[in-house]
């Protein structure tokens, strides 16, 4: 997920314990939110709805700008001049949301410099799935649209939110993504209706991409450490289980009907109408969360030569007397 | 004159397609994601104008559809200046690179919105508005850099130095030159040239930099007559790397 929900079990027993807050001032923001209301950047708020929502937006940030990274390697690449162009916008975007995210999160006190700092030491995580290698074309045509599929139910999901600034993020973001489903929608359909190269070029990319996509909701609800406190504050707002089982709801059955396998032979629709699937690694999905993908030490590397490459040219555009000022939300 | 034509517009749209490709390089590693944005958006720009001129060869010159000119051509068949080819480097060079080209390109396209050939007219009208921003941009840049820090001051006049010679290529003459000139469609590049040093020369000098000599015998000249550098042939390797799996299938 992008902008993951996921809590360690120490995250879980701090969300649970809000002694330290005023109770009259708890029971007003709660009230706030039960009703619908959004929280804006000057309103109060808890300490750890304040922690939990910077964790979250950065981690949604920094999964864009890393996101952003395995498709531009294609850019150049592309075949033709509509795919070219229509890739360099798509990654473009994904920047651009980078920066909405970045300026969102900076609303609650931590700035992008921070959070990139954080993004190169570690202590802060994008999403999973950037750590896998897209190998070849048709691996851009199942990230446009198996990838984006799975993060426009997360984000659609999430702009329901009580953040104001997150939310108004997620709508134009929502918004730009359903465009680019629809041009890795079109580029999966040509390969899938193309050549016999073509097909098996697009079928091998689905093969390597299809547990990536399934750790993308995060670990079962039956792994996960839960807290009321997230889903009452309306900052998580539907278990990772839902959000994959409406994935594979939506997407299945279009990857099925263009005669494309999926490579799982207990993947099935069950009687209650939910999905069932072979077990896809969880210990995988945690040994790569921590480092050890194949493509983490990559990614966080061009970042890191980003970062340093390009010092002396924003140390050259600070001004001596210029204070920091909060994004406007 | 119509083929000193077709070779003015190969030129610049070889130009446009291979500095696109260079700027799109950037994505995903600019010193901040506003220069990510940036560059992202110029590149869109450039490869779309190469576009629009391989559309216009392929419907009013009859020459192949636009995908088979900028994708599948020899190297040796590209017209573009050898200054388009160089790596991106580090953003100094980048955005010397920048500064450069965008005026040059911009005082190409002023040259010919009167031009007799009216699709070409036509797009000179459209494109000069969009060069507009990529020149303020590099001269924003420039300037903030030039009087930014030490280090940002040696290193921005270190890159026009460096890509001063290579600029200069960008006003090679081809035997087109004096067709066109004759007949009213393009007055040339000896005067772009002219009106270029002029503009830069200025902006150069205001942002407290020094403009080199320029030196017409150091100029690189070859591009135009199909001679390029050891980078263009890898760019276009990578650039048909998908393509050339099956150049007969849809992509």
């Amino acid at each position: 997920m992008y902008g993951s929900t996921n809590l360690t079990e120490q995250d879980a027993k701090r969300m649970s314990d809000t002694s330290a807050e005023d109770p009259q001032k708890l029971a007003e923001f709660e009230d706030r939110i039960a009703r619908g209301e959004k929280i804006e950047p000057d309103d109060w708020m808890p300490a750890e709805y304040r922690r939990q929502l910077i964790r979250m937006i950065e981690q949604h940030a920094h999964s864009e700008i890393v996101g952003a990274l395995p498709e531009g390697t294609w850019i150049t690449r592309a075949p033709n001049f509509r795919r070219k162009l229509a890739l360099i916008a798509k990654v473009q975007d994904e920047i651009g949301h980078g920066q909405l995210l970045y300026s969102a999160a900076e609303t609650l006190g931590k700035t992008r410099e921070q959070m990139l700092d954080d993004l190169l030491n570690g202590r802060s995580k994008y999403s999973n799935i950037f750590n896998y290698p897209a190998k070849t074309w048709a691996d851009i045509a199942v990230i446009g649209f198996l990838v984006d599929g799975a993060a426009i139910v997360n984000q659609v999901i999430n702009s329901k939110g009580s953040y104001g600034p997150y939310c108004r993020a997620l709508e134009r973001i929502c918004y730009e993504e359903s465009f680019h489903l629809k041009q890795g929608h079109d580029n999966f359909v040509y390969l899938a209706t193309g050549t016999k190269q073509q097909r098996e070029m697009l079928q091998d990319a689905i093969n390597r991409w299809y547990r990536p996509l399934l750790h993308f909701f995060g670990p079962p609800d039956h792994l996960s450490a839960h807290s009321e406190k997230l889903m009452k504050w309306k900052v998580k707002l539907a278990s990772n289980d839902d959000m994959r089982n409406q994935f594979l709801d939506q997407y299945v059955p279009k990857i099925l009907e263009l005669g494309l396998t999926l490579p799982d032979p207990n993947l099935r629709k069950n009687a209650d109408g939910r999905w069932e699937f072979s077990d896809p690694d969880w210990e995988e999905f945690k040994r790569v969360i921590n480092g050890d993908g194949p493509c983490n030490k990559e990614r966080l590397a061009v970042r890191r030569y980003a970062e340093l490459a390009g010092r002396w040219v924003r140390e050259a555009l600070m001004k001596p007397n210029d204070t920091y000022k909060v994004p406007l939300a | 004159m119509q083929n000193a034509l077709k070779e003015l517009i190969l030129q610049m749209a070889d130009d446009a397609l291979v500095l696109g490709h260079r700027n799109s390089e950037w994505t995903g590693i600019g010193p901040m994601l506003e220069e990510d944005l940036a560059f992202s958006s110029m590149a869109q720009d450039k490869i779309g104008h190469a576009l629009a001129l391989y559309t216009i060869l392929h419907e009013h010159m009859g020459e192949p559809d636009p995908d088979k000119l900028g994708f599948m051509r020899k190297e040796e068949e590209y017209r573009c200046c050898q200054f388009v080819e160089l790596p991106i480097g580090e953003y100094d060079f980048t955005l010397a690179r920048h500064f450069l080209y965008d005026h040059a390109e911009l005082i190409r396209y002023e040259m010919l919105v009167n031009c007799p050939f009216e699709p070409l007219a036509q797009m000179a009208r459209k494109v000069r508005g969009e060069l507009k921003y990529h020149v303020l941009h590099a001269d924003t840049f420039l300037r903030e850099l030039a009087r930014g820090t030490e280090e940002s001051k040696a290193r921005m006049q270190a890159a026009i130095r460096y890509a001063w010679p290579y600029a200069l290529g960008m006003f090679e003459i081809t035997d087109a030159d004096a067709q066109l000139a004759a007949a009213g469609a393009y007055a040339g590049e000896k005067e772009r040239r002219s009106r270029w040093l002029s503009t830069v020369s200025s902006i150069i000098n205001d942002a407290g930099l020094q403009v080199p000599e320029p030196d017409e015998a150091k100029a690189i000249y070859g591009g135009r007559k199909g001679y390029h550098s050891e980078y263009l042939k890898p760019l276009l390797d990578e650039m048909t790397e998908v393509v050339r799996l099956d150049p007969t299938a849809e992509w």
